[in-house]
């Protein structure tokens, strides 16, 4: 899967096809004897357009188009539609409904930071080809972790009527919600799967790491009286904080030749990162007593800018998303109106939320009729994408001298520790605001 | 299905065009999954393995549309490589909610999105993998039903066909008990023209039928579209449900044109 040639003392290492991500992406990596010439993540996952055809499209389609970018987390991209549009119209639904939100995407948290944490990363630690390896000597932990994400799936399929493309969110609600007792089925599992977590975070925190720190712009959403999903400010650890409709203010997009994906900056600062470990840097103190034990119980201390620790910021977001999914459903009343009413207007709206990967963000601009004028979309792992290559940049100088198939090996765990999905990415190639001709509404 | 070695027949996945959500099915099979792994040989799936093995397969899952002049060659290679091939879900079978570009100009999509439209290598249409290479099943849905692609493996192996229901949702939907919208509330339901094997889940979730497993065997869309124009509803709002995720199916596509054309 990787090619390495040598011309003299140039050496080029190619993975064609990067394994145990989301979509299709490669590396290519350019050494000159002991000196790093180039490196580049490409993305070559053919570009869907999404933002493109979204136009002409009625706003209450967005939330079932938008979560066809991506498999892995569906909820965050509808629920980001639905929320940039709640926006737009200026309609906040009850706080039970709010409540099932934060519900539906603890489901996806479970759901995909089970199969990173165990399918796609700890294999890496471990050096096995892929989770079916790792299943013939470690048996039991497969089950476990196949288990855990089956939990997560379940209250997704509850809420939803499916794991993948769920159909129940909307503009103002839910199309149905579930009764009382239909969520109590959930909670034996969900006690099983806290447990489960906590010793994920014990046996995480037991894996070899490479010593590789980085001063990391680290950016996520910021609420004042819970760990983020849906809500909140942009915040960072370097002095951002902003409302979301000042999003594009602070960000901006470049286009490189190697990549089918748009590269997200800071404006005079450059990369930074998302996800996981950026959540648990900022937010850490929001996460309930059980999670905070844990974490300090196996050493895990703040700042955390070891991005190969981000495995262990999987598994505290696990326990996390458990007990808040627990807590959730013990309080839980059915709401009155699964859905409000809504007079459509014109409008535009944004909106960010936290997908496992990072943060998400949608902007649409709407007529009377609610027709989509335009939309932009911002995938966590477009943000990411200059920071992986930032973080390979620095990997390298470590990895020299070591043999061919370690070093790629290395580069793609340095990788896999961003979870990047890059069908997102591409899949949602956005819309150039100072494009001439053709103006684009700003908030 | 044996291969010709006596070993574990095996299975390649390959990706074009799409969310990864077919696939991921696979994966989201838990229970399952250690017994699949048992009965086949995972040989290709780079989402879950670096261990990628060399063809040819014995079944080869294709997931996404094809839409650059790559994908156009790959495809070719990996019929090649496949003794059987199955199209998993609606962007192979059906070219996906990204062939909504096939009613468009792809030159202004890609400038609206690119700075650098150069850049980018892409053809006009978005289409299904049957347009390019001798399809031996296709496995619908946005996504697909993951009970279907254990069928489908199930089958294979045994060297039967597939039990894999041609109906409507509607016969899905009278199992479940649920109350019809298209009668009662008078939402412009696709279930009557639409293929069984979601569950009839959207109805079960008091919203209309949008699709996702393409038309049934043999539907009759103009008639339908007949009825929601007589409930009220304008021609615009007809053509946007049948160009939804299988737009480019000519069923529905033949309807959505006709409507577009008023």
């Amino acid at each position: 899967m990787s090619t390495q040639t040598e011309t003299g003392r140039t050496t080029v290492i190619k993975v064609d096809c990067l394994a145990r991500v989301e979509g299709e992406g490669a590396l290519y990596i350019k050494l000159k004897g002991d000196r790093i010439q180039d490196v580049k993540f490409k993305i070559h996952e053919p570009p869907r357009l999404f933002e493109a055809f979204l136009r002409g499209r009625h706003i209450r389609e967005a939330p079932d188009i938008t979560a066809r970018i991506c498999g892995i987390c569906p909820i965050a991209y509808q629920m980001n539609a639905v929320h940039a549009i709640e926006r737009a119209l200026k309609v906040s639904p009850e706080p039970a409904i709010r409540m099932l939100r934060r519900l539906f995407y603890c489901g996806e948290w479970i759901e995909s930071h089970a199969l990173h944490v165990f399918l796609l990363h700890a294999p890496d630690f471990l050096g096995y080809d892929d989770v079916i390896a790792m299943a013939r000597e470690h048996r039991e932990t497969v089950e476990k972790a196949l288990r855990l994400k089956k939990i997560g799936n379940a209250i997704v399929a509850i809420m939803g009527g499916r794991e993948i493309h769920p159909v129940s969110a909307a503009v103002g609600g839910f199309h149905a919600v579930p009764g009382k007792s239909e969520l109590n089925t959930l909670l034996p599992d969900l006690e099983w799967a806290l447990e489960t977590s906590l010793e994920t975070v014990k046996l995480v925190s037991g894996l070899p790491f490479p010593d590789f720190d980085q001063d990391y712009e680290f950016v996520s959403l910021s609420h004042p009286g819970e760990y983020p999903l849906n809500e909140g400010r942009i915040i960072s650890n370097k002095g951002l904080d902003i409302d979301v409709s000042e999003y594009e203010d602070h960000f901006l997009e470049q286009q490189v030749k190697h990549s089918n994906a748009l590269h997200s900056l800071l404006r005079e600062r450059g990369s930074y990162m998302v996800g996981p470990l950026a959540r648990l840097n900022l937010n850490f103190e929001r996460l309930p007593e059980q999670a905070r034990a844990v974490a300090s119980e196996c050493g895990f201390t703040l700042p955390c800018t070891n991005p190969f620790k981000s495995i262990i910021a999987r598994a505290i977001e696990m326990v996390f998303a458990c007990h808040e999914a627990i807590r959730i459903i013990s309080e839980y009343e059915v709401p009155e109106i699964p859905c409000m009413e809504t007079a459509v207007h014109a409008g535009t709206g944004q909106a960010a939320t936290e997908a496992p990967r990072g943060l998400l963000y949608h902007r649409y601009v709407f007529d009377d009729a609610g027709q989509i004028l335009a939309a932009k979309i911002i995938p966590p792992t477009s943000q990411n994408q200059k920071r992986i290559e930032d973080d390979l940049w620095q990997y390298l100088p470590q990895l020299l001298g070591k043999p061919e198939e370690e070093m790629t090996l290395r580069c793609e765990q340095a990788i896999r520790n961003y979870d990047p999905c890059i069908s997102c990415a591409t899949h949602f190639l956005r819309l150039r605001i100072d494009r001439q001709g053709e103006p684009c509404p700003r908030s | 299905m044996n291969s010709d070695t006596g070993m574990k027949p095996k299975i390649a996945i390959f990706k074009f065009a799409s969310c990864d959500g077919c696939q991921l099915s696979l994966l989201e099979l838990e229970d399952s999954l250690l017994d699949l792994v048992n009965a086949v040989e995972i040989a290709y799936f780079p989402e879950a393995s670096r261990r990628m093995l060399k063809g040819p397969y014995d079944i080869g899952l294709v997931e996404g549309s094809i839409t650059t002049h790559h994908d156009a060659e790959r495809i070719q290679r990996v019929r090649r490589e496949s003794k059987t091939l199955v199209t998993i879900g609606a962007c192979a079978t059906a070219g996906g909610i990204q062939a909504l570009r096939n009613w468009k100009d792809v030159g202004e999509f890609v400038r609206f999105v690119y700075a650098k439209p150069d850049f980018i290598s892409t053809l006009k249409m978005s289409t299904p993998v049957a347009e390019h290479v001798p399809v031996d099943f296709e496995l619908r849905g946005c996504p697909i039903n993951k009970l279907h692609l254990v069928e489908l493996i199930g089958a294979m192996l045994a060297g039967r066909k597939p039990n894999i229901p041609t109906y409507s949702v509607c016969m899905e939907c009278k199992r479940r008990g649920n109350v019809c919208l298209a009668v009662s509330a008078s939402l412009p339901c696709l279930g009557p023209v639409t293929q069984a094997g979601c569950g009839a889940i959207c109805p079960a979730y008091h919203r209309a039928c949008y699709g996702c497993f393409g038309p049934m065997e043999n539907p009759n869309p103009t008639a339908l579209a007949g009825r929601f124009e007589a409930q009220g509803h304008a021609d615009r709002d007809i053509m946007r449900a049948f160009r939804m995720f299988n737009a480019w199916s000519w069923q529905f596509r033949q309807v959505s044109e006709e409507r577009e054309r008023r």
